[in-house]
């Protein structure tokens, strides 16, 4: 009953918060190389618009690209030497914006909104001295076509191995409940660990043919490219495996038949970590309840590594955390199961 | 029966939230008996079995099993034991043959050693070796079943309700396979509701509302019948019990078959008086007779004289 | 009802499931007021022909009228015609008495003062008028198939289906569930009853016994155990099922 009537009303609360398109307080970086009054006047404007706030000041192209790995900072906006002399000169300066499209949407969005602001400022400059345009060039790093595709690749690795690996062992160790078999396997010799790890390894394989097959796709179809170690994002997709499975295995410890699994696993689940991952809509927009809670989602951090793998071809010293989070939340639940796992019937 | 002991339940207690499933249960199975519970649903025969085969915690008493304590020793336990559970415990989507390798897999049971104890059941399912477990027909199930919990060599076998749903061919066949497992001296412990499968057993339990009401072998209950019991035959059974109802010194009236058993205390009655009371009331009568109480007579008996009666309300 | 007296009436009734022939050329009849038993192992066939009486599946062929109605044509009036009850579905468990009783007369669309009269007098009958409010899930196992059996006989078929309804239940229960169903036979309603209880059987008036498709014997136990010169129903149905093995 709770399920059936306060689901749906918390599934609604989370589309609607979790899907608000607007952009604010993204993590913007600045070079300013020489400072003026120019500058800081559209650097002012840039951060009073409420859009982004200011990250950190970045002093060359190696900090740049150390920045975008790190995932600092979505933006970073780059004036040109001797900015305010130019101007004088009656030059056109150059503003770069340089936006992550690992995450097309927001890069376009974001580099949109900058744009605006930067022609605005134009006008305004203008109406007061006549003096030429500052000129803003977009680029775009690691995705520079702005491919849906490389957005939605980790999403869909991050949500079909939790599917099949969470829900399906969820499923699969219900129904042996139901069907009286897990009777049988309780009274004979075999181990909890036993049980467990037999209804598990399969489906690791199982999973794990189904990454590899859609980062084929991906690469030979699509064209996503995998920069980084193909074997560092394998073997964080094992952990992420692992981790997917002991949450399965965890529920199955809690529902006592398929139907129950199934709701769990849906519910509780599948669509929290379609909506808070990050996957679609991003972390920054939510309110911020949503952002803490987000925390708590092992596909948040499984997409940001494969992420950074894929699309940025960092190592795995710009994702320590996250795959520590990882293992760490893998054991709370591997133990949490096995503790609760049941060596007779309730 | 002064053999070794096999199964030895010290008044076991179990109950779910306020209903009582087992009320004090004691009683010892020798090695190699084939013992049965007799009773209907919610007897308590599952639950109990359940705490023997170390699937469920008893509230209070002790049980053991071949010496072995249910609830401290339950992990040697399980080597001993093969369990049939109530429900179709097979893997329904596997084939007949790979259930059979999966059971002895767990056991670590080698099928050929043990293949002769399962010879002449699996001989009677092996032309559907390879037919779905879940495509068997009610009785093939039941047979399979027993093969996978077997197949490694089991010191005690627990079966609830196996004959349950399963027609009356295989239920007698069933019954044929395990009065040859006594011969391996394997202890079988079996629940049934079907009162005609007690007299198959070595003794019997008769249980009620978590509680024996009898324990002994099938004839010494029947010979414990304290009434004499006739047997009516007329032309109108509905009228009979009626009016038997009425005659004096009677204990109780029922329909049974196509006839009336009527019991009373002994020497209180004869089929004379029965005859001549039922002519007067203008009933045809065609036959009275003494009858042999059946398993089921004592079940009822035992049942009235415990203060069971069917009407009341389960305990909330 | 037809004008012979007969309820069911089945010619040659077949079920073929592709090439598999559930119904063999069945061929009985079943007069008013008649305890019919329907024997026969797992997968002999009962449950299929028992679907086809009740205007739930179309056989083969053959002709077949069940309370005077043909089964290819007039289900629906067949199917208000009959009553049901088995050991898996019988009562909603989460309603009280009274109120199974109210659904289940609905449904065959009686009038509620109606209903509430018969439900009253069923009650007393049973001995059970203090559980009217009563949920069914709190009810014994015995006194809840007694219920289903007095709500599947509510709106008085003519017919009445008993699939397993002994299933479990305590012995006093099981003949005192007999006793109903000889009551009920006695007022006029034919009781059509499978059962694997075969000491059951003695408690009807005639008795088929089907195997692998085909009734291979049909008659009063009595002469049944006369003719297979057997002490009890359970030897005679051991001894014809075995013979096809």
């Amino acid at each position: 009953m709770v399920i059936l009537f306060g689901m749906p009303l918390v599934q609604v609360l989370l589309f609607g918060f979790a899907i608000t398109n607007e952009i604010r307080d993204a993590k913007v970086s600045v070079v300013d190389p020489t400072p003026d009054a120019v500058t800081h006047a559209l650097r002012n404007k840039l951060f009073a618009s409420g859009f982004f706030i200011e990250s950190e000041i970045l002093n060359s192209q190696e900090e740049i690209a150390e920045n975008f790995r790190k995932g600092e900072s979505k933006m970073v906006v780059i004036f040109e030497n001797n900015f305010s002399g130019k101007m004088e000169r009656g030059e056109h300066p150059t503003v770069q914006l340089i936006a992550d499209a690992s995450d097309p949407n927001t890069a376009s969005m974001l580099v949109n909104y900058a744009n605006g602001i930067i022609s605005e400022f134009n006008r305004e400059q203008r109406a007061a001295s006549g003096i030429p345009l500052i000129i803003a060039e977009p680029r775009m790093i690691y995705n520079p076509a702005l491919k849906g595709v490389y957005m939605f690749v980790p999403g869909i690795i991050t949500i079909l191995l939790m599917l099949v690996s969470a829900m399906m062992t969820s499923i699969s160790i219900a129904r042996e409940k139901e069907l009286g078999t897990m009777e049988v396997l309780l009274v004979s010799p075999l181990r909890p660990f036993n049980i467990i790890a037999g209804k598990v390894i399969p489906y690791v394989l199982l999973s794990f043919i189904n990454a590899i097959s859609i980062l084929l796709l991906s690469y030979y179809v699509f064209g996503v490219p995998v920069k980084g170690s193909v074997l560092l994002l394998l073997a964080e997709s094992i952990l992420f495996i692992i981790l997917a499975l002991s949450l399965g295995i965890f529920i199955s410890t809690i529902a006592n038949n398929q139907q129950t699994a199934m709701m769990l696993s849906m519910f509780a689940m599948m669509l929290p970590t379609i909506l808070l991952s990050g996957f679609i809509f991003p972390i920054e927009n939510m309110p911020e309840v949503l952002q803490w809670l987000s925390l708590a989602m092992p596909p948040r951090w499984f997409i940001q590594i494969i992420k950074s793998i894929m699309l940025k071809g960092s190592g795995i010293s710009y994702f320590w955390k996250e795959t520590l989070i990882l293992t760490f939340m893998a054991m709370i639940f591997i133990v949490a199961s096995i503790r609760k796992f049941k060596i007779r019937l309730a | 029966m002064a053999t070794e002991v096999s199964i030895h339940c010290e008044n076991l207690t179990k109950t779910y939230g306020s209903v009582t499933a087992l009320a004090g249960i004691s009683f010892k199975v020798s090695k190699g008996e084939i013992f049965g519970f007799i009773g209907p649903d919610g007897a308590g025969k599952t639950s109990l079995f359940r705490i023997l085969a170390t699937l469920l915690l008893p509230d209070n008493g002790t049980a053991s099993v071949e010496g072995l304590d249910v609830v401290n020793d339950y992990k040697k336990l399980r080597h001993l034991l093969g369990y049939m559970p109530g429900r179709f415990s097979l893997y329904q989507d596997l084939s007949v043959a790979e259930n059979l390798q999966f059971f002895a897999g767990i056991f670590k049971a080698d099928i050929n050693e043990n293949y002769y104890l399962i010879r002449d059941i699996y001989e009677q399912i092996a032309p559907f070796a390879r037919r779905r477990a879940g495509k068997l027909s009610g009785g093939m199930k039941q047979k399979l079943a027993l093969c996978c919990a077997l197949i490694h060599k089991p010191v005690v076998l627990i079966l609830d309700e196996p004959t349950t749903g399963v027609d009356a061919i295989s239920r007698q066949e069933f019954w044929e396979m395990l009065i040859r497992l006594k011969q391996e001296h394997i202890t079988i412990l079996v629940a049934t509701p079907y009162m005609d499968e007690a007299v198959l057993c070595d003794r019997v339990a008769l249980i009620q509302h978590g509680e024996i009401m009898a324990i002994d072998t099938p004839e010494n209950i029947t010979l414990a019948y304290p009434y004499q019991l006739f047997r009516i035959k007329s032309s109108n059974t509905l009228n009979t019990i009626r009016l038997m109802k009425e005659f004096e010194g009677i204990l109780s009236a029922e329909m049974f078959g196509d006839t009336v058993h009527v019991s009373a205390e002994k020497g209180r009655i004869n089929a004379n008086a029965i005859i001549k009371y039922l002519s007067e009331k203008g009933m045809k009568v065609t036959a009275v007779s003494e009858a042999d109480p059946g398993i089921e007579d004592c079940f009822i008996h035992l049942m009235k004289r415990s203060g069971v009666v069917s009407n009341k309300i389960k305990t909330p | 009802m037809s004008s012979n007296g007969l309820v069911i009436e089945a010619e040659n009734m077949v079920k073929r499931f592709g090439r598999f022939v559930a119904n063999d050329n069945l061929t009985f009849s079943v007069s008013k007021g008649e305890i019919f038993g329907f024997l026969g192992a797992n997968g002999a066939g009962k449950t299929t022909a028992i679907r086809i009486l009740c205007g739930l599946s179309r056989p083969t062929s053959g002709k077949i009228r069940v309370a005077g109605y043909d089964v290819y044509t007039e289900t629906e009036k067949i199917k208000r015609r009959i009553g049901y009850m088995s050991q898996r579905f019988s009562l909603y468990e989460d309603l009280t008495v009274i109120e199974n009783f109210r659904f289940f007369g609905g449904i065959y669309g009686l009038k509620r003062a109606v209903i509430m009269e018969r439900a009253q007098n069923m009650l007393s009958r049973l001995g059970i008028k203090h559980f009217e409010n009563t949920v069914i899930s709190e009810l014994p196992l015995g006194i809840r198939q007694k219920l289903a059996f007095s709500v599947s006989i509510l709106h008085t078929p003519e017919l009445v289906f008993l699939d397993e309804p002994t299933g479990g239940v305590d012995p006093i229960t099981r003949r005192q569930f007999w006793e109903m169903i000889h009551e009920a036979a006695a007022s006029g309603i034919t009781v059509f009853v499978t059962t694997h209880y075969m000491d059951e059987a003695e408690y009807c008036n005639r008795v088929s016994i089907m195997v692998d498709g085909k009734i291979e014997a049909l008659d009063t136990p009595e002469k049944l155990k006369t003719k297979y010169q057997a002490q009890n129903m359970n030897e005679v149905f051991l001894k014809l099922a075995r013979k096809t093995n």
